[in-house]
């Protein structure tokens, strides 16, 4: 019996002469490996910097949050948390407690007159009681404490051209800015960009003026537990009372589950991308290897009429391709881990806790397994055909080595695809959406072959024979023997649909938030605006000669019950167990039962209008309009966004108790909207009819246009001076804001397709290499009858524009209907085409095709004939 | 040792069945040295290859040492070969990125035998032992042929088939390369199948089947 000894000896010397030719197989893996080691290192990462950060990113045990000040018995209970263990003794620790207040203000600096929205934030007791918050200069935060003063985000300092020992003025207080805050644990950085961070004492607050009646607030009281007191037991213990105040809580454990669960799916989801690099690479093997085997086909034939057996055969060739792969994927592991030192760049101010990089053996492991797995698996397939490989062929040429069909081969078509499923389904944790990546792939896939198939037999069927004889002997090319066309247009055009598809994904995602109208619609939102103001708020706005919007009265409220029920009622058991923090987790858990309400509709806080007329953003789609009809003693009418109707779980003329701020306020539902969320307008999910809100605790919003960043500027300063609780979003800035962290975003993920691209450029050289030597051939022939250089080169042209047309207009063409997919069932928004960057982008595509072609061809055109001919 | 009834091959040619081989029969001793020699196109490579078990016939049976070849796998066949059979061929064969020893090792290290020391013995008594560490290409084609001539009888096969084993040499290196054959027949009593088409060459077998539209139109020196 022949044991391994054979194949191993066979396969290494055997490969001694032919690596050269495997180096494309190394190198089609070495990609898709490197990117998958780096992004799953560094999500490994991310798990590990979590749980080691946990308790600094929460800052306390125990967190409270609430969207108003705490009740006295809250605050009781809270104080009782913190009181040392009774059973103890007398040199028993307490416990500490801190509070934070966010809300959203404008800043203002006088010295510059620089004006800027922020999240202000004041703290007090000591927080974080773990962790530390980094400032310039070092130290600042504990000075916080004792000093008057605020500390910001540097983007802050830029924004209002301001520096440090500036006065800034934030409602009716005057602080001096005593530093910037560096890295606050927990924070996402990115999201200053919506509105900077300030920090100021707690006691400070009543300076400002800005907590007023009305005025939205964030608590969040922080909690050190004594000694030997267990955080997750007093969660348990209080959530559903609390839950009934509307006061939610967050453990460390709990906290660390969330975020960890949060970026590892991401980490996964990102690492969909690289996969798809290492796929690609298996077509590279596939195409490697079957090339290889056509040149060994006369070893393979005399090796099995030596009495090799098929199977001995096989082996020695995946033996080799094993190796290469191995060689291919250890390669793109250890660039893996280098790259992984750079994703924290491209990261920068995306994550909540500082990444400490380290190469982590597991995904080391994994990736290069992967590799290895890939190689196998895509070789193996065209080694099936060894099987057919007749000893016969060397005694006679003329024996066709794969002649009918191979069922077998078909068959492992199999495996292979259920594998790229398994693979999936690991990378991604879900096996629906593993399913629906590796379906998408192979569909792509499929399209791709079915278009050079399709080209193939087209230019073959409709041959334009009347065409000048250089562009037919180039187009010829594309289906005679030996043909690069299907392994051209699958190797580039993959690589092409996923930058592509990605570039439209970006594109109509930005779009949503880029409205139409963008130079005649108002830009700024007024709000917080109070009764007693609005006339001078008006005439300001007047005054600086700019066009705007009747005020909009705001009244806050929430659902009391629903058809006679309480919401306490109306809610599932089970759900009330649960924390606010954890809410969104359990929602997408755990379907909700047919026609029961979302908890999230339930609890929430609407801030609704009252007015007798529809904006232009929404239409009545069930049910009729009041018009100029005000409420009488009946129920008041009210009408509610369609798609909050259905999360409710009501109909037209379903009773619906509101408690606006203390007072029952019953309401029948009068009609259903549909509203158009994209517009920069006050939209509202529930509008009352007139005659009920009028006097009840409220603001207003108002809304402007102003074209010049100067204008803005002006306007917004005059109004933090004379209205310092009024808050203006300027669309331009939230606008930037959007499209910088959206840009970030699809940097990263750009980042990883890349290596699409790379791999299939090496899919490309290597198909265009594998028939060089016939090309070679040809052109001297050609030569030698007489062709120009510049004749040859006419027909390389020729085969390889019909080439790269083909592959960009077939990936830009299943790009697009990805795109479309992607857009209307995951944004679920309309798609749209941005017709004249596709154009670029393929014409970009066929350019690479040409000048990877002839950068690879420049031998053919460089041989002398009689060179090659004698070398024949 | 070898015996071949009613052989008969066709080949699809332009889509119609061409017969190669028409109703072949004879039988060959052990130790005994048949040259199957015809013009071109007279089957003499496929009679080759179907009695070597390389390919199946369409009709008839081969027996090989006893065993009926059609009644094996393909890769029982294999194993039948390298147990008992040993090629050369016209355009040599060598595996080209192998050595010139390494070719040689190959039907040793099938069987699982040691194979370093034989096969560098049987290159130095083909005359080429210090070309053993040469590939293929670095070697003229007598040098080749050699080799290809030591691969054949390093297993010590009890059967060697010889397709047109001088057609690529010239006439005094297919003269060597004959007298090697002749003297390991003699020494190892190997039955030889030789396929040429040199009149001179296939005087020296024991028995000559001439071969003329896929049948036997002669038959010199048959024991039988």
């Amino acid at each position: 019996m022949i044991g391994p000894r054979f194949v191993l000896r066979m396969a290494w010397r055997e490969s001694r002469a032919g690596r050269r030719r495997l180096w494309l197989l190394t190198g089609a893996v070495t990609a898709g490996v490197a990117a998958l080691v780096a992004i799953n290192s560094f999500t490994q990462n991310l798990r590990v910097s979590v749980a080691e950060q946990a308790r600094a990113l929460l800052g306390a045990d125990l967190s409270f949050r609430s969207g108003r000040a705490f009740p006295p018995r809250v605050e009781a209970l809270l104080d009782s948390l913190i009181a040392p263990d009774s059973g103890a003794g007398r040199l028993a620790r307490s416990g500490r407690r801190a509070l934070q207040v966010s809300f959203v203000a404008m800043a203002y600096v006088p010295r510059t007159t620089g004006v800027r929205l922020v999240q202000a934030r004041a703290v007090a007791g000591g927080y974080p009681f773990y962790g530390e918050i980094v400032t310039q200069p070092a130290g600042r935060w504990r000075a916080l404490e004792r000093q008057n003063g605020v500390l910001v985000d540097p983007v802050l300092l830029t924004a209002l051209h301001a520096e440090l020992g500036d006065t800034l003025a934030l409602g009716n207080g005057r602080f001096p800015i005593l530093g910037t805050v560096l890295n606050v644990p927990g924070d996402i950085g990115v999201f200053s960009a919506f509105g900077a961070r300030v920090f100021l004492p707690a006691r400070s607050l009543p300076a400002t003026g800005l907590l007023q009646f009305g005025s939205r607030a964030d608590y969040e009281a922080f909690v050190q537990l004594p000694p030997g007191r267990d955080a997750a037991g007093i969660a348990k213990q209080y959530r559903s009372a609390l839950r009934e105040l509307r006061i939610g809580i967050r453990t460390v454990e709990e906290d660390r589950e969330d975020l960890s669960e949060a970026l590892s799916r991401l980490g996964n989801y990102l690492g969909l991308v690289a996969l798809i690099a290492l796929l690609l690479g298996g077509l590279g093997v596939a195409s490697a290897v079957n090339v290889f085997i056509k040149r060994k086909l006369d070893t393979i034939a005399v090796l099995r009429c030596l009495g090799a057996t098929s199977r001995e055969v096989f082996a020695v060739y995946l033996l080799q391709a094993l190796a290469m792969g191995g060689i291919g994927s250890a390669i793109g592991a250890l660039a893996g881990v280098a790259l992984q030192q750079l994703l924290p760049l491209l990261f920068t101010g995306l994550l909540p806790v500082d990444v400490r990089v380290v190469p982590s053996p597991g995904s080391i492991l994994l990736g290069t397994g992967l590799g290895l797995w890939v190689a196998g698996m895509f070789a193996a397939l065209p080694l099936l055909g060894i099987r057919r490989v007749s000893p016969l062929l060397v005694l006679r040429r003329d024996v066709d080595p794969a002649a009918g069909r191979d069922r077998l081969a078909r068959l492992a078509l199999l495996p292979l695809a259920l594998s790229v499923v398994a693979l999936a389904v690991i990378q991604v944790g879900s096996v629906r959406d593993g399913i629906a990546f590796a379906v998408a792939i192979g569909v792509a896939l499929f399209g791709l072959w079915l278009a050079a198939r399709a080209l193939i037999g087209g230019v073959r069927r409709w041959f334009p024979s009347r065409w000048p004889y250089l562009w037919r002997q180039g187009l010829a090319n594309l289906y005679r023997p030996a043909n690069q066309t299907v392994t051209v247009v699958l190797a580039l055009g993959f690589g092409a649909f996923v930058l592509t598809t990605l570039f439209l994904a970006q594109n109509n995602l930005l779009r949503e938030f880029r409205p139409g109208g963008l130079h005649t619609r108002p830009n700024l939102m007024l709000y917080d605006i109070q009764p007693a103001q609005q006339a001078g708020v008006a005439a300001l706005i007047r005054e600086n000669g700019l066009g705007s919007t009747p005020a909009v009265p705001i009244v806050t409220m929430r659902i009391k019950a629903i058809r006679g029920v309480p919401v306490s009622k109306l809610l599932p058991p089970s759900d009330s167990t649960t924390d606010s923090a954890a809410a969104p987790r359990q929602r997408e858990r755990r379907p909700r039962p047919r026609g029961a309400p979302s908890p999230w509709a339930i609890r929430r806080e609407y801030r609704s209008t009252y007015r007798d007329t529809l904006s232009d953003t929404e239409k009545v789609v069930a049910g009729k309009w009041w018009g100029r009809e005000p409420a009488g003693d009946s129920p008041a009418l009210v009408s509610l966004e369609e798609e909050l109707a259905g999360e409710l779980g009501v109909k037209l003329g379903d009773e619906i108790v509101w408690d606006v701020q203390g007072t029952d306020v019953p309401t029948r539902v009068g009609g259903l909207r549909a509203v158009e969320w994209r517009r920069f307008e006050p939209n509202f999910f529930v509008v009352f009819q007139p005659g009920v809100l009028e006097r009840m605790p409220q603001m207003l919003v108002m809304l402007a246009r102003a074209d010049s960043v100067a204008r803005r500027g002006t306007v917004q300063r005059q109004i933090a001076e004379r209205f310092p609780n009024v808050t203006i979003l300027d669309l331009s800035q939230i606008q930037q804001a959007l499209e910088g962290i959206l840009d970030r975003g699809a940097l990263i993920v750009r980042f990883l397709a890349f290596f699409s691209l790379v791999t299939g450029a090496i899919v490309l050289v290597g198909s265009v290499s594998a028939s060089r030597l016939q090309r070679i051939r040809e052109a001297v022939l050609l030569k030698t009858l007489g062709a120009t250089r510049r004749q040859v080169l006419h027909i390389l042209v020729a085969e390889y524009t019909a080439l790269g047309v083909l592959a960009a207009f077939a990936s830009v063409a299943l790009a697009s209907g990805a795109g479309w997919a992607l857009t209307k069932w995951v944004f679920e928004t309309e798609f749209y085409l941005p017709a004249l960057q596709l154009l670029s982008l393929t014409v970009l595509l066929i350019g690479l095709t040409l000048g990877v072609g002839l950068w690879n061809s420049a031998e053919i055109l460089k041989r002398a004939p009689l060179a090659v001919l004698r070398e024949e | 040792m070898l015996r071949c009834e009613s052989l008969t091959q066709t080949y699809l040619s332009g889509g119609r069945p061409l017969t190669v081989l028409n109703d072949i029969t004879f039988s060959l001793e052990r130790g005994g040295f048949l040259a199957v020699v015809g013009p071109s196109g007279s089957g003499k490579t496929t009679l080759l290859g179907l009695l070597a078990g390389l390919d199946q016939p369409k009709r008839g049976r081969v027996e090989l040492d006893g065993q009926d070849l059609g009644a094996l796998s393909e890769d029982q066949r294999a194993r039948l070969r390298a147990a008992k059979v040993g090629f050369v061929f016209q355009a040599f064969q060598l595996i080209p990125t192998l050595t010139a020893r390494e070719n040689v090792q190959v039907p040793l290290e099938l069987r699982g035998e040691p194979a370093e020391a034989r096969a560098q013995e049987l290159l130095v008594r083909m005359g080429i032992g210090d070309r053993a560490h040469h590939y293929p290409a670095q070697l003229s084609g007598g040098e080749q042929q050699r080799v290809a001539l030591a691969r054949a009888f390093s297993i010590r096969p009890q059967i060697l088939f010889a397709d047109e084993p001088t057609g690529n040499l010239d006439a005094h290196t297919g003269a060597t390369i004959i007298d090697l054959m002749v003297s390991l027949n003699r020494e190892l009593g190997t039955t030889l199948v030789l396929v040429t088409h040199d009149h001179e060459l296939a005087s020296r077998a024991h028995r000559t089947i001439r071969l003329s539209d896929g049948r036997i139109v002669e038959d010199t020196g048959a024991s039988a």
